[in-house]
């Protein structure tokens, strides 16, 4: 499986600048990457407003369970949230934060 | 997030006949309907595209709500007896396959009453260990397990008895035969208070639980297979029960067995057949799987009818749903005079909307416009409530997205009873083959994303705003009345997505074609997969995923041949009718990320497809916009191919380009997967937007796209995806008959 290099900041970088994509090949790597880690530990969105706003949540490891659903995380802009989404997921997989 | 939702005992309906509607609210007492006529979905109403019309209707206004519950699961029961009754020494047992052992206590063969504790119970304990359970009326229960967990998804024969003479009961637990695995036969013996019949019906796969209002429910469902349960009158050796558990009549031989149940007798319909002489026969409840391999399958034969002896097995799923049986809340009468189309009850409670959408005919026998829009209603149910975006773990990367649930999602995510598709997983892995629109349908909803019904109200919506007169019919309809249906139209319309057909609709469809009529394709991904319908179990779909194709979930070999028509079941590319040899065009790629767009081909030029491109440039690029991936060619896409019986005489029209390496070529395309199957390498990707004659004066003109509908609203409509598609449907309304080139 393919392993992150966390100190790739100019790949994460290139992300922020244009989440929605194409993306350079090492960059697509770890976009697949943070794409295929178990359901239970990726953070992902809700839309709460169609094409206005977005929460951060967190499917549970069971179906039925509730959603974990992080209020204080909204976003009124897609690709500010698919960033935090991002952050989230890379912190997860490689233990670093990013700012 | 959901406070209201709802459903209607039927989508289909011709003014003067009645629909009701089930309602239940999740926290409101009170909740307003009113009848709206759906013109045009979208999620995002800023973009001007939504359009509905409120409607009077007598059940427009206020509400009562109530909590209505659903009870998932699947089981099979038997009516309690005489022969039931009088049991006092006796012996239970099955072939059983349970492919979650381990998630808690759950029935296999019981009847039971609890408060006192009464009857017995043969069950997978809380260990994933076969216990046995006996109550004695008064509140006494004794229980004993075999204390060694099942495999998953193995076959062992278990039983269980009660011996009232010496006070004793037992439960055993022997795998089938292997020549690799070291599994182990394990049993227990122990002493037993008495025995009470519980003089309640017998229930498989499930234990009996009293609901609220006092009914007889469900509880601790089994996830897996049963095979020929049998039950004695007495207590049986080993001996005994292996020889009862491998004939197929064991009573001729041993007439203590007072019952044998034959699940593979009636298959396709909900009834349980006992062989025995006493009848004790039954039916099952939220439609579990039939027609499935049993504990003696051979490999020998693939077809349940062909080897009924080795397809004895019902598989049961603890989120299998039928229906879910609500009362009825309001009733509408649909008037004589309400035109054609796609309606919805608006429910609105708290904040929170949904929609239960239903399809206007025209008065039975008539037609009120010379197009028909053919909603395709059996796949709208095939999708209906998909989990798989947020229930599998390689989605994002299929569909290269981040999840982005809508608050519907989130409701089904915290509701399981609320079932699932046929692209989801049961919850022990197993794929989901039934699918019913007889329980609220959350991805049904106008002002959800762009797909489905939704994406087929933007071909409605660009009609209405073209002026052009059309008809709504559904698949269904075609289903139960063939051609006759299409036949009064000059021309049908299909949906952007008409991917699901019984062989009666395709014959139906071919028969209509085979004649004058003309047929309209403004979608991709169509006319692929084989599914089935049946009288027995009105509002369900029924889909096996033979062999290959974007299956979502893999098939279980074995069991390839559906249980509702006994066909085989499979992409019908497979089955005599690949779709080029219905539409000129098949499914060659799929990718969601971003679409391309179509340039004119060498055969958009050919005199005979002229009407096609008025007003258009010769090298204009069409189509390089639109609410799904920004082009008209995307999503799903259909491409030519000769071989699979696109006519010769098909004009290629106009071609697509600028797909992405996200949009992949489809499985039953490839031989063997090689590194240049993308949109950006590959020379296959791409949709042919095609048109040909037919015969009997009729046409095809086929785009090929599933994005193709998402673009007609571009610009206020006024934009050359609009213009080609008017210019095609005016031509095919007119009466001048189309002719074959000599």
């Amino acid at each position: 499986m393919y392993e992150i290099d966390p100190s790739r900041t100019d790949l994460t970088e290139e992300f922020r600048n244009n989440p929605e994509g194409p993306h350079s090949p090492e960059l697509q790597l770890i976009v697949n990457r943070l794409r295929i880690m178990p359901l239970a530990e990726r953070h992902v969105l809700v839309c709460t407003k169609p094409g206005r706003e977005w929460v951060l949540a967190k499917i549970p490891a069971t179906r039925g369970a509730k959603m974990e659903i992080f209020e204080d995380h909204r976003f009124s802009d897609y690709n500010e949230a698919v960033w935090e989404v991002f952050k989230r997921r890379w912190k997860t997989v490689t233990g670093h934060d990013l700012t | 997030m959901k406070r209201v939702l709802g459903y209607s005992d039927v989508w289909s309906v011709v003014p003067g006949a009645k629909i009701r509607f089930k309602v239940s609210t999740y926290g409101p007492e009170r909740y307003r309907a009113d009848l709206v006529r759906v013109i045009s979905g979208a999620d995002e109403l800023e973009r001007g595209v939504f359009r509905e019309e409120e409607i009077d209707a007598p059940f427009n206004g206020e509400h009562s709500g109530r909590l209505q519950p659903i009870h998932a699961g699947s089981y099979a029961i038997v009516p309690t007896s005489s022969v039931l009754d009088a049991l006092e020494s006796f012996t239970v047992q099955c072939w059983v396959f349970a492919t979650t052992p381990d998630k808690g206590e759950q029935g296999l063969i019981s009847q039971w009453r609890d408060d006192p504790a009464t009857g017995f119970t043969l069950l997978i304990d809380d260990g994933g260990s076969v216990a046995m359970r006996v109550g004695d009326g008064t509140g006494g229960l004794s229980e004993i397990s075999t204390g060694s967990p099942l495999a998953e998804r193995r076959w062992y024969l278990v039983s269980g008895s009660y011996d009232a003479s010496r006070g004793e009961m037992s439960v055993s637990q022997e795998p089938a035969a292997s020549t690799l695995e070291g599994l182990r036969a394990a049993s227990a013996r122990g002493a037993a208070r008495a025995f009470a019949g519980a003089k309640a019906p017998m229930m498989f796969a499930a234990l009996p639980a009293l609901r609220p209002d006092g009914k007889l429910g469900s509880q601790c469902h089994f996830n897996g297979k049963i095979d020929r349960p049998r039950l004695s009158a007495s207590v049986l050796s080993a001996a005994e029960v292996s020889a009862a558990a491998t004939r197929e009549t064991p009573h001729d031989q041993n007439p203590q067995v007072v019952a044998a149940w034959d699940f593979s007798r009636d298959i396709g319909t909900d009834a349980i057949l006992d062989v025995a002489p006493n009848g004790l026969h039954g039916r099952t409840v939220n439609l579990p799987s039939r027609g499935c391999k049993g504990h003696n399958w051979s490999g020998a034969e693939q077809n349940w009818r062909h080897a009924p002896q080795e397809y004895g097995a019902i598989h049961f799923h603890d989120d299998d749903l039928y229906d879910a049986g609500w009362e009825t809340d309001f009733e509408y009468v649909v008037p004589t005079d309400l035109r054609s189309g796609i309606y919805a009850a608006r429910l609105r409670a708290d904040g929170d909307e949904s929609y239960v959408n239903f399809f206007v005919r025209p008065p039975k026998g008539t037609t009120t416009a010379k197009l028909a829009f053919l909603a395709s209603t059996v796949t709208y149910m095939a999708y209906a409530n998909l989990q798989w975006t947020f229930h599998e773990r390689y989605a994002e990367a299929t569909e290269t997205f981040w999840t982005t649930m809508e608050k519907s999602d989130v409701f089904l995510q915290e509701h399981e009873e609320f079932g699932l598709s046929t692209y989801d997983t049961h919850s022990d892995g197993s794929g989901v083959r039934f699918a019913s629109r007889l329980r609220p349908v959350l991805s049904l909803v106008p002002t959800t994303h762009c797909w489905s019904l939704i994406a087929d109200t933007h071909i409605l919506g660009w009609l209405e705003n073209e002026g052009i007169d059309f008809d709504v019919i559904t698949d269904e309809d075609l289903h139960r009345e063939g051609v006759g249906l299409l036949e009064p139209y000059s021309a049908v319309l299909t949906s952007a997505h008409p991917e699901y057909y019984t062989t009666a609709m395709l014959e139906g469809l071919r028969s209509y074609l085979a004649g004058p009529g003309r047929l309209i394709y403004l979608g991709g991904n169509g006319f692929v997969w084989r599914c089935a319908l049946s009288d027995e179990f009105p509002g369900a779909v029924e889909v096996r995923r033979a062999e290959d194709g974007i299956r979502y979930r893999d098939e279980e070999p074995g069991e390839y041949y559906l249980e509702f028509s006994g066909e085989y079941g499979g992409l019908w590319r497979r089955l005599g009718v690949p779709p080029q040899a219905v539409v000129g065009v098949g499914t060659i790629a799929v990718g969601f990320d971003a679409s391309g767009y179509y340039r004119r081909k060498q055969g958009s030029f050919d005199p005979r497809a002229s009407f096609i491109f008025e007003g258009i440039g010769d090298d204009e690029i069409i189509g390089r916009f639109g609410h799904l991936g920004g082009g008209a060619s995307g999503s799903e896409i259909d491409a030519v191919d000769p071989m699979l019986g696109t006519p010769t005489h098909a004009l290629v029209v106009a071609s697509s380009e600028g797909h992405t390496k996200n949009t992949l070529i489809v499985p039953d395309e490839i031989g063997f997967h090689h590194v240049a199957l993308d949109g950006a390498q590959s020379p296959l990707v791409k949709a042919d937007m095609t048109f040909f004659e037919t015969p009997g004066g009729g046409a095809v003109f086929s785009v090929g796209s599933i994005a193709w509908a998402a673009s007609l609203s571009h610009n206020d409509y006024d934009n050359n995806v609009s213009r080609i598609s008017a210019n095609v449907v005016r031509r095919f309304l007119e009466a001048r008959p189309f002719a074959i080139p000599t």
